[in-house]
């Protein structure tokens, strides 16, 4: 019978939430890594049993967790007792050191700091882990300061894919409130050399030849928060999502709109449409329904939590523009959490489970694709990324 | 024998139950000190002071023997009491809220 694992990193330590394909039943395991920010974590689709995570302290710095066995037990890769046959300490897989060779993407030094000037490229944190989807050893790093890192030897070393920061438009890349984060990456599935990121704030990216080049894909947004609203870079992108039958159509939660592109990013369109507020963070896409799409609004900007203090997700069976509300077994007064960017995630079992994770420290399970909703877990700590295996 | 006092966290990190005890090469410095723990317990690299930089990370102190060191040289020597175990070196995390 399926089961499905829910991955789930909050402020405090990672969880794993676990249940049979009835989802009623729940197991929860953790904490793992116990008062550390676990930013993400995601198995790989070639290996299930392969997870990463991203350990985070503001005192310690970075730290990278590999699991083997579905996360039951974790190293740190190559960071054990045993020194490399050259004699040399092995345990680099938190060393995220940007790329400074001058033959490699024009390597820029700076970007635009809060104040206008700029500002070094500093190292702070991997945001998102992305495993390859046919390699388990090979998995890519979204940081902050923004930049896309790639393992091939399941992340005991990392080395920087620099010529997205060698795009040349760095200098105008800014941090958002959040700090100036890679938080999104998404493979192609039809096309092994395509890959689309986004930043905030400056936008989103796209290369076709395996990380070497990129180009800016933000033709089409518009954001009031930027002196050129339809500028080519600067645009804080909150989140894209994708459907693996039909990666050419990417839906986006800007930071306020959302938005469609059926032709692989090259121009956006807004499909906002009867939403309450069109600011939130995650979107996501049906497993088996490529135009069904998943929002949470959020009131806006400066006042991060649900409109009328009423969770509620919302969806598209359109792709867009016409908007359904989605309140059964959701909180319909008094609520005041967010939903960050990373905390939803789909199963794909016959009938589509949506999941999703509060700063409240709640995680919401819908089985039937929305309709009804019901929390896994209420009193884990602010929940900052949730992702879902679907397993035989 | 040096004996080094790490933050609950990165026991936890290094698999280490209690106080650290380790050979250090002299001079005993703050340098040595950290080579040999980070020789010894790789996965610690990178969270007590900077991969490259080797600049120690800004929320972390460095105290021995009643005296906070985290502003001297990291080659200088070390008090006697540390280089000789009498005293363990203690490596702080700062504290804050949340």
């Amino acid at each position: 019978m399926s089961k499905v694992r829910v991955l789930v990193g909050t402020r405090k330590g990672a969880f794993i939430l676990t249940a049979d394909g009835k989802r009623e039943k729940w197991d929860v395991s953790g904490p793992h890594f116990a008062g550390w920010e676990i930013y993400h974590l995601k198995g790989s689709s070639a290996d299930p049993n392969r997870l990463y995570a991203s350990q985070t302290s503001g005192w310690f710095g970075q730290v990278i967790q590999r699991s083997s066995d579905g996360g039951k037990a974790w190293e740190t890769p190559g960071g054990g007792l045993t020194a490399m046959p050259d004699g040399m300490p092995s345990g680099e897989s938190n060393k995220f050191v940007y790329n400074a060779s001058a033959e490699n993407g024009k390597p820029l030094t700076t970007h635009q700091w809060y104040d206008g000037t700029q500002h070094p490229w500093e190292f702070k944190r991997v945001w998102h882990l992305e495993p390859s989807l046919t390699d388990p050893d090979v998995v890519y790093a979204g940081v902050e300061d923004a930049a896309l890192f790639r393992s091939t030897d399941g992340a005991q070393t990392w080395h920087e894919l620099s010529g997205l920061r060698g795009h040349g438009s760095g200098p105008r890349w800014q941090p958002g409130a959040g700090g100036m984060c890679l938080h999104t990456i998404l493979l192609d599935p039809n096309h092994p050399d395509r890959i689309f990121i986004a930043i905030s704030a400056a936008g989103a990216f796209r290369t076709d030849d395996a990380g070497k080049t990129w180009k800016p894909i933000n033709r089409g947004l518009k954001s009031n928060t930027i002196p050129d609203g339809t500028a080519e870079v600067g645009h804080c992108v909150h989140r894209i999502a994708m459907h693996r039958s039909r990666p050419d159509v990417l839906f986006m939660q800007k930071h306020w709109d959302v938005m469609r592109s059926d032709n692989g990013g090259e121009s956006w369109q807004e499909i906002s449409g009867n939403l309450p507020t069109d600011f939130g963070f995650p979107i996501d896409v049906h497993s088996h329904e490529p135009e069904t799409v998943y929002v949470v609004p959020i009131k806006s900007d400066s006042e991060h939590y649900p409109p009328d203090g009423k969770l509620r997700v919302y969806r598209s069976k359109t792709g867009g523009n016409e908007w359904e509300a989605l309140t059964k077994g959701l909180p319909q007064s008094n609520c005041y959490v967010n939903v960050l960017r990373d905390a939803m995630a789909v199963d794909s079992l016959d009938s589509c489970g949506v999941y999703f994770g509060t700063t409240g420290g709640q995680v919401y399970a819908s089985p039937d694709a929305g309709e009804n909703w019901a929390p896994i877990v209420r009193d884990l700590p602010a929940v900052l990324s949730v992702e879902v295996q679907t397993l035989q | 024998m040096i004996r080094v006092i790490l933050p609950a966290h990165l026991r936890t990190l290094a698999h280490i139950d209690d106080e650290l005890k380790i050979d250090v090469n002299a001079p005993v410095t703050q340098r040595s000190v950290l080579d040999a723990i980070e020789e010894r317990y790789p996965m610690l690299r990178g969270t007590i002071r900077d991969h490259v930089t080797k600049q120690r990370r800004p929320f972390l102190r460095f105290f021995a023997c009643e005296e906070d060191l985290s502003h001297e040289s990291p080659d200088a020597p070390l008090p006697d009491a540390i280089a000789s175990g009498a005293e363990p070196f203690f490596i702080i995390g700062a504290i804050a809220g949340g």
